[in-house]
């Protein structure tokens, strides 16, 4: 399975064939599961013990063949407490278990998803898909507990209610029994139309929700544009259209849910009618007693209930069986980029030299960014790669950090072929500053600690203190301490990189890749890291996403990109000898801008 | 304490449900007549049975000899019954939804009317995330209890009906029911009341859970290039074994409640069937009486359960009622004057004077500073990472006023134009392009009196983004698809521009627009903007060849204003700014020395 059906709703499963899948992979949920059914079965005669103990109560206490008799009655109703006072507390035992179990189940379905995600490369890849795997997480697991505790209950109870109510029907009366399902055929035929309609409506429901929120989102995130170019009106006309859309859909659900609802209640009437008519033909025949045809009546509001309940939760259910679908898929999606693990080897110590061997890649169905890429870099190098945006520089970092694999050729460090090295291996010794230095909420200290949990402070702002930014760590409203907020938004853009650089530092590295990892700092800032960096970065192989010239300037060696191709590399000095070429061309446009 | 404190909490919801009544009380009257109505067919549903057992089925038997005129009458009563009884769902469940719909439509119009008045600095104080679930969750759970409040408003009076009926009939059985209800009604508002805080630490530990994974994949790549996926994936399994313990507790509080909510009516109507043999046998009752009782107490357990759910609801209601509240009642408005500025066209001028900000609650982050952009020109701001330069772009086009000082377009205090003359007067480009999720077309008009087609043609010509945008498959009228994903970078960037153009503004703010435009392209835009000479500009820049083209630098360190002047001159007088803008060149020559060196000494 591709990345790219990650997300899309495989809705052709069979909802059976999508539980199979789904119990396969939980074999937790059937912990006790025999248990579990005694205790409901048993839970679930308590629910005609009443009728029985109605139909005995009156036929051989009430009506009985001396009269009336009050000791045979007590009788009938001490032994019906006891009953009931058993299935009270097996439904109890059941519920019990059933929470424990499923919750139980799904914490682990939630947390093997979570960290299987971690492991796909869309992750990183399609970052427009992230919140649609943060649901994968979250919403669509809940839907699923919600179901099988609330409708799993309910379908539960209430199927198992059905057949123990027809059981005592059919003892009492199949004629009765006979009426009595007829009764209810047409409101299980129209039910179940109904109940497409209820899934469409309900579906309208969840778009507009989700348009809403899209509407609100715009509102909030455009708040200055909105705001400076006067066009508050416009947007609330937006916002206003979608309140309106959603309110109208879900009227119209609750339209389909409450006329569905009902047919069940015309249902009920009629059965209670047809029951009683039916059934004092019977009793004049002598087919059936006072006794039995009261317990009748009682068995058919019995009747009632589940196919009500059944309205409603069916829905849920689609929507859960849905849920753990999109669960499913996700878990089944291989990791395209695997850990070899036991089988894999270590990277040897010592700085790393990187060689690509006819390296080539294509995005999934895309056009190819990289081909017959050949090179080695020497180690204790520092190489900067650049290259007109698109040309693959950020793909040949991805490759080099095994963030994906090649379509074609291998890339080795110090010669061990990289689909060898053990994650934990090369996560030691290969890190990579992506572009956006992404930071957690947290503060400055538990960020770079992020790298290396056993650091203490001393280590922190000696480390800060090696890079040049004591002042500015200093200079913080709380040190090492300060919040950096969510995602790292108490900071600016360029202090963010900083924090990020750090925590790079901090790992120690034996290999360095920055992605244009400062971009957004201010050039005074970014030569002084630089400098800093040109510091750290001896002893090291490092490689540079260049995006300003001045990276490519102070490194080693300049590999330059274009079209997925290496076309040049050499120092910097010797490449603008050549202004023609694509270096020269890119360095003369940088020098037109900077001077 | 946490009695009283819950004690509050309830007393607090029935209020806001109060309000919401108020809000809508023709819907509200609806449900609650439905659900009357409903309560009472129940009732007297049971009492039909209870008379069609004594009266027809009992005699019938008895005699072999069925009453067909009694038992057809008997059998379309009940029919007639059912029937009145879907009435009266409908009116009850419409009314009830109906009601909250509207409710929750009502406060969501209003929440977001609210988010385009607040000023930018409110927003700035407030997460988008929680922006969001103000306008969708909280507004939805505020009104949560409003589905089952006529239901149980309904079920109070049945209950008090059913009493009614039972003493009505025999004071013993009467008694079973007095018993009985109270202790229904009692159980469930128990239990609601100790579920809710279950269900508040479920529902938080949800959104803790939700945050992580939210955090977590936001940075993958972080996660991933540092190998910590384990520690990442410990992290957001402790949080869900969290949940797992809470919603664990929830069941068990549930399955404790739920049997005994079935078995209690059970109990009920075995009482009444041996109080009920005993009664018959002292002549006091009949059989068809007996079955009465017995049938209501059956079905009448359901409807009590209404009653829980809305004290269930009560907690969760009012703390989404509070959130949403807070965002009503948020001050801060930004007011505008009803002044238009001195000059209708030609470009304007900008100055501040004295001017220092801070933000709510934050340290100052601009001091005294002082400036002006004279009719026409061009102004380069320019200053290290962090010293305020976005803020100084905020105030220039009022998206938030200064603590002390004035700003002044044209001479007049920022603060007394009209909100419309402003948005006419001045245009602003921020650093991160914001596309609406619409056409081309609209995104640049956004339907501005005087903004037509031609004005977006020609802006688009000068922000050099004709080209792309007649490649797009329906040129103007492509759809850009939600914030713009289906354009580059320096796609979104040329696009705003644009935007801000196609209005012919007198002044132009550009906070670090082009940052993603490709450098000779965004000379050739400042050079056409400078030749059009309508406009006034003040850009805020890092590259060299940006500020070159400005007539006028303004310097900042810091939050204040180092030096003005002309690039030549800031270069002369001011190392701060040299350090800045020539770092490259410096690095470079730097470099080239110890290159020298390190070959006259071979390591």
């Amino acid at each position: 399975m591709t990345t790219a059906t990650v997300t899309a709703e495989r809705d052709y499963e069979p909802a059976l064939r999508t539980v199979r899948r789904g119990l396969a992979l939980s074999p937790e949920l059937r912990t006790g599961l025999a248990g579990t059914l005694a205790l409901a079965l048993v839970s679930m005669a308590g629910r005609v013990a009443v009728p029985i103990a109605i139909q005995q109560g009156i036929d051989w206490g009430i009506r009985g063949p001396g009269g009336l008799d009050v000791g045979r009655v007590g009788l009938v109703v001490a032994v019906t407490v006891a009953v009931l006072i058993l299935t009270t507390a097996c439904g109890y035992l059941m519920v019990r278990r059933l929470f424990t179990v499923s919750e139980t189940a799904l914490a682990g379905v939630r947390t093997r998803t979570f960290r299987h995600v971690h492991d796909l490369s869309v992750l990183h890849q399609a970052a427009e898909r992230r919140g649609a795997l943060v649901s994968r997480v979250t919403g669509d697991i809940d839907q699923i507990t919600q179901f099988l505790q609330m409708g799993g209950v309910m379908l539960l109870i209430t199927s198992g209610q059905l057949v123990v109510t027809i059981v005592v029907m059919l003892v009492y009366s199949w004629q009765l029994t006979l009426v009595t399902l007829l009764a209810f055929v047409p409101a299980v035929i129209v039910i179940r139309r109904f109940q497409k309609r209820l899934a469409g409506a309900y579906g309208t429901v969840r778009q507009r929700t989700g348009t809403l929120l899209a509407a609100v989102a715009e509102s909030v995130v455009g708040a200055d544009v909105i705001r400076a170019y006067g066009v508050a009106g416009r947007t609330s006309a937006k916002l206003d259209t979608a309140v309106d859309e959603l309110r109208t859909a879900q009227k119209q659900a609750l339209k389909t849910s409450v006329t569905g609802f009902s047919t069940g209640e015309v249902a009920a009437g009629l059965a209670l009618a047809a029951v009683v008519v039916v059934g004092v033909l019977l009793g004049v025949d002598g087919d059936i007693t006072v006794g039995q045809l009261t317990a009748f009546l009682f068995l058919v509001t019995l009747f009632i209930q589940p196919v009500q309940i059944a309205t409603e939760t069916l829905n849920e259910a689609q929507n859960a069986v849905a849920g753990w679908r999109r669960v499913l898929d996700v878990l089944d999606m291989d990791p395209d980029v695997a850990d070899p693990g036991a089988a894999g080897r270590d990277l040897p110590p010592g700085p790393v030299e990187v060689r690509f061997e006819r390296v080539s890649y294509a995005y999934p169905g895309g056009p190819t960014v990289l081909s017959g890429v050949d090179l080695t870099i020497t180690p204790h190098t520092r190489v900067a790669v650049v290259g007109e945006t698109g040309s693959g520089k950020t793909t040949f970092a991805k490759l080099l950090t095994r963030l994906m694999d090649p379509a074609g050729g291998r890339v080795l460090l110090s010669g061990v072929p990289l689909t060898d090295v053990r994650f934990a291996s090369l996560r030691a010794k290969v890190v990579m500053v992506p572009q956006d230095g992404f930071l957690f909420d947290g503060t400055v200290a538990e960020n770079v600690r992020f790298a290396r949990p056993d650091l203490g402070d001393e280590d922190l702002e000696l480390a800060f203190g090696e890079l040049g930014l004591a002042d500015w760590v200093t200079g913080l409203p709380a040190g090492l301490h300060t919040p950096v907020g969510e995602r790292g938004e108490a900071l600016s853009v360029g202090e963010r990189q900083l924090v990020a650089l750090v925590r790079a530092y901090v790992a120690d590295p034996d290999l360095l890749v920055l992605d244009e990892a400062t971009s957004a700092v201010d050039p005074a800032t970014e030569v002084r890291l630089q400098r800093t960096l040109d510091a750290v970065t001896r002893g090291r192989t490092t490689v540079a996403i260049a995006h300003r010239l001045s990276t490519a300037q102070s490194a080693d060696e300049v590999i330059v990109v274009d079209a997925g191709r290496v076309v040049q590399r050499g120092p910097h000095a010797e490449l603008i000898r050549d202004p023609e070429s694509v270096y020269g061309r890119l360095h003369s446009s940088w020098l037109e801008q900077t001077r | 304490m946490p009695s009283r404190t819950s004690r509050d909490v309830l007393a607090r919801g029935l209020w806001v449900l109060g309000q919401a009544i108020r809000t809508e009380p023709r819907r509200f009257l609806i449900g609650a007549v439905g659900s009357v109505l409903f309560g009472l067919l129940i009732i007297g549903n049971a009492f039909v049975i209870g008379n069609l057992v004594g009266r027809v089925v009992v005699p019938s038997i008895e005699q072999r000899r069925a009453e067909w005129d009694l038992l057809l009458a008997a059998a379309a009563i009940l029919l007639g019954i059912s029937l009145l009884r879907v009435l009266s769902i409908f009116g009850r469940r419409l009314g009830a939804g109906y009601m909250q719909f509207h409710l929750q439509a009502r406060y969501r119009r209003a929440v977001t009317r609210r988010y385009l008045a607040l000023p930018p600095a409110w927003h700035r104080r407030h997460a988008t995330g929680t922006l969001l679930s103000n306008a969708n969750s909280d507004v939805e759970a505020a009104f949560y209890p409003i589905a089952p409040l006529p239901f149980a408003v309904g079920t109070l009076v049945m209950l008090v009906a059913a009493v009614g009926s039972l003493f009505a009939t025999d004071w013993v059985l009467a008694l079973v029911g007095v018993a009985l209800f109270p202790s229904l009604f009692t159980l469930n508002v128990v239990y609601s009341r100790r579920m809710a805080p279950r269900q508040i630490r479920a529902q938080q530990l949800r959104a803790r859970v939700s945050a992580i994974a939210h955090e977590s994949f936001d940075g993958a790549l972080v996660v991933k290039t540092m190998g910590r996926e384990a520690a990442e994936g410990e992290r957001f399994a402790a949080e869900v074994r969290e949940l797992r313990d809470a919603l664990i507790s929830v069941g068990r509080l549930r399955g404790a409640f739920d049997p005994v909510m079935d078995a209690l009516p059970s109990l009920g109507t075995l009482a009444v069937l041996l109080l009920g043999a005993w009664r018959l046998g002292t002549g006091h009752i009949t059989v068809g009486e007996l079955v009465s009782v017995a049938f209501l107490f059956t079905v009448l357990a359901f409807p009590v359960r209404a009653i829980g759910w809305v004290v269930a609801e009560l907690p969760r209601s009012v703390a989404g009622w509070d959130r949403v509240q807070a965002v009503l009642s948020a001050t801060g408005d930004m007011t505008y004057g009803d002044a238009e500025p001195a000059a209708a066209t030609g470009p304007a001028a900008l100055a501040f004077d004295r001017v220092s900000f801070a933000y709510e609650g934050g340290r100052e982050v601009l001091h005294d500073v002082s400036f002006t952009v004279a009719p026409g020109r061009t102004v380069a701001l320019v200053g290290p990472t962090g010293s305020g330069k976005s803020t100084i772009a905020a105030l220039a086009v009022r998206l938030v006023d200064p603590a002390t000082g004035t700003v002044r377009l044209d001479g007049a205090d920022a603060r007394t134009l009209s909100a419309a003359a402003l948005a006419r007067t001045a245009a602003f480009v921020p650093q991160v392009p914001f596309v609406f999720d619409d056409t081309v077309r609209a995104n640049l008009t956004l339907d501005r009196p005087g903004v037509g087609e031609d004005e977006a043609r020609a802006a688009l010509e000068l922000a050099q983004a004709d080209a792309f945008v007649d490649k797009l498959p329906d040129g103007l009228d492509t759809a850009v698809g939600e914030r713009g994903t289906s354009l580059s970078g320096g796609q979104r960037q040329r696009l705003t521009l644009a935007r801000a153009l196609a209005g012919s503004p007198r002044l132009l703010v550009l906070d670090d627009a082009t940052s993603a435009v490709d450098p000779r392209v965004e000379s050739a835009i400042l050079a056409g903007l400078r030749g059009g000479a309508g406009t006034s500009i003040l850009v805020v820049a890092y590259r060299r060849a940006t500020i070159a083209l400005a007539d006028q630098v303004v310097y900042v360190e810091h939050g204040r204003v180092v030096a003005t002047g002309t690039h030549r001159e800031l270069l002369a007088s001011t190392p701060g700014y040299t350090a800045l803008v020539t770092a490259y060149e410096r690095a470079e020559a730097e470099r080239e020395r110890e290159h020298a060196y390190d070959e006259e000494v071979p390591a």
